[in-house]
């Protein structure tokens, strides 16, 4: 593949348009949410994720940050996949979005994956796939507490 | 005369296409690239006479004695220091400034006395003082920067006061390719009773150094950055600040006797290099030296000044593209950018697709970025290989880039 359509694959239109216009970007009142926050120290990217968390579900989630396109969208994407799921649906669907961005066998069955899918673009670019897990890592991380 | 062209023939690394682009590698701040010279002299001492130094019988010891020993003359005649024990090999200038801020600072120290740093440090010129003020009582002190990203004297007189016990600064800023006058304020230092300690990571690479003209007590650089191997870089010290050192890693090759309750230390330099040291990366670095010599330190610089020049005219061509720092005649060959509406990470990318190499982040210098009012900028730096054709790919690839992200935001 060449290197323009390897580019195109990383910055797909559905990327960009998450980029431009994230979903869930706000802050959730801290009484009724989670906050977490979660930095990529190696490139200065940061993420600011509220998650409201109420019987298990996640009713809500939001998030403020700067970072990169990947980052960014990511984080629009994120959120919105985690809506209305459980606890136990939104860690394994972040465990199949690990897989997929590492690059291995991902099951794109189970869950309707919808945009997230994208980002597999970032495999062919190995340098870009701490960008894509932050908001990830940042769920992970409020949900196991 | 200096021959870029003949340049680039000694640097294989150079000879090949990225992402179906020639090469155009300008990342030269973060590390340089080595030529054919240090690559064999690394590879005859691997091959031929790898030993352990300063303990061996056997002719390899000798030899590999000899070699290491004989990089510490290369790296004292290369910032002309008065003695060569004053040369102490470190892992680079990370940890050369951590000797400084453990072995010096912690140990001379008390509340209330100062340390005047600016805000355009490195992380490894922050946060071993930020160490020492806690476990001293010690104070940071930060001279401000000017507009443009330099300081001025004026405000170092104001900052350094009689309580004032170190200054410390960068000798050329890796974002901002500023070079500070570490001569003047070593004297506005010294006049206080301070001590001036120069983080010469950025300068060693492309400038004549002398130690001794700046009176400098401490000057911390690396190889890497200089077409000599990682791993490898030295401290200066004045001989009489050292000797009154205890030394920093304590172990092997240090020691002058051990018992089992007691030990001694050995005389400068060895007391500062436990272990056995760093060998192969000194006779690389000194071979390094050699080659920097004989192109010609100043010529270096001159080829970098005229490349700089060069690229932040033909940037005035895009409004778009942000530049960071001093004007061309006043920065070393460190040119810091943003695009406008696009995130350097993706810039960076963009470059990296057309063969073009630059690095994107803080630069390991957070409060700059902060000082900057962002997160992250682009970086590219130049060194002696590279050309104004190199400057060209850039330029065109910076065009690429907001075509590209120009196109996507257009929908």
């Amino acid at each position: 593949m060449s290197m323009q359509s390897n580019l195109d694959t990383l910055y797909r239109q559905v990327i960009m348009d998450h980029y431009k216009n994230p979903r869930n970007r706000g802050e959730l009142d801290e009484n009724d949410a989670l906050t977490i926050n979660m930095n990529n120290p190696s490139c200065g990217d940061r993420i600011q994720l509220h998650l409201q968390v109420e019987n298990d579900q996640v009713v809500d989630a939001k998030f403020t940050g700067e970072g990169c396109s990947i980052s960014l969208s990511s984080a629009s994407m994120m959120t919105d996949t985690v809506k209305g799921k459980s606890i136990e649906e939104a860690l394994e669907i972040s465990g199949i979005f690990s897989e997929m961005v590492q690059g291995k066998e991902y099951d794109d069955e189970k869950y309707d994956l919808g945009d997230i899918e994208a980002l597999q673009g970032v495999t062919k670019f190995p340098a870009r796939i701490k960008c894509a897990t932050l908001a990830w890592k940042a769920m992970e991380k409020g949900l196991d507490e | 005369m200096f021959d870029v062209q003949k340049v680039r023939e000694q640097f294989p690394i150079l000879h090949q296409e990225v992402n179906g682009h020639p090469l155009v590698y300008l990342d030269n701040s973060a590390t340089s690239q080595k030529p054919i010279q240090v690559i064999e002299a690394l590879e005859e001492y691997y091959n031929s006479y790898n030993s352990n130094v300063h303990r061996g019988v056997h002719t390899l010891g000798s030899k590999a004695t000899d070699g290491y020993e004989g990089a510490r003359d290369r790296v004292q005649s290369f910032i002309n220091a008065k003695n060569r024990e004053e040369i102490i090999f470190t892992r680079g200038t990370t940890t050369a400034l951590n000797i400084v801020a453990s072995s010096y600072a912690k140990a001379k120290l008390n509340e209330g006395d100062e340390i005047v740093l600016t805000p355009m440090e490195h992380h490894s010129n922050i946060i071993p003082w930020q160490q020492v003020a806690k476990a001293t009582g010690a104070v940071l002190k930060y001279i401000p920067l000017q507009p443009d990203g330099t300081i001025s004297l004026e405000d170092v007189e104001e900052t350094v006061t009689d309580k004032t016990k170190i200054v410390t600064m960068v000798h050329v800023s890796n974002v901002l390719g500023t070079m500070n006058p570490v001569k003047e304020v070593g004297e506005i230092a010294h006049n206080h009773g301070a001590i001036m300690i120069v983080d010469g990571a950025q300068s060693s690479p492309h400038k004549k150094i002398d130690v001794q003209d700046l009176n400098c007590d401490f000057f911390a650089f690396s190889a890497h950055k200089m077409c000599g191997p990682t791993g490898i870089g030295a401290l200066y010290g004045k001989k009489e600040l050292l000797d009154d050192m205890e030394p920093f890693e304590f172990g092997g090759e240090m020691i002058d006797e051990v018992g089992l309750y007691e030990s001694t230390w050995k005389e400068l330099p060895y007391k500062f290099e436990g272990g056995t040291p760093i060998i192969g990366g000194a006779i690389g670095f000194a071979k390094a030296i050699d080659y920097l010599e004989e192109i010609g330190l100043e010529n270096i610089e001159a080829h970098e000044k005229m490349l700089v020049q060069y690229a932040m005219d033909r940037l005035t061509e895009h409004e778009d593209v942000e530049v960071y720092g001093p004007p061309a005649d006043q920065r070393a060959g460190i040119l810091t950018f943003n695009i406008k509406g696009v995130h350097p990470h993706d810039v960076a990318t963009v470059l990296d697709s057309q063969g073009v190499a630059v690095r994107a982040g803080h630069h390991c210098a957070r409060p700059l970025m902060n000082w900057l009012g962002c997160t992250a900028t682009a970086r590219a730096s130049f060194y002696l290989y590279n050309t104004k054709s190199d400057v060209d790919a850039f330029v065109d690839a910076l065009v690429t880039a907001k075509e590209y992200f120009g196109d996507v935001y257009a929908e």
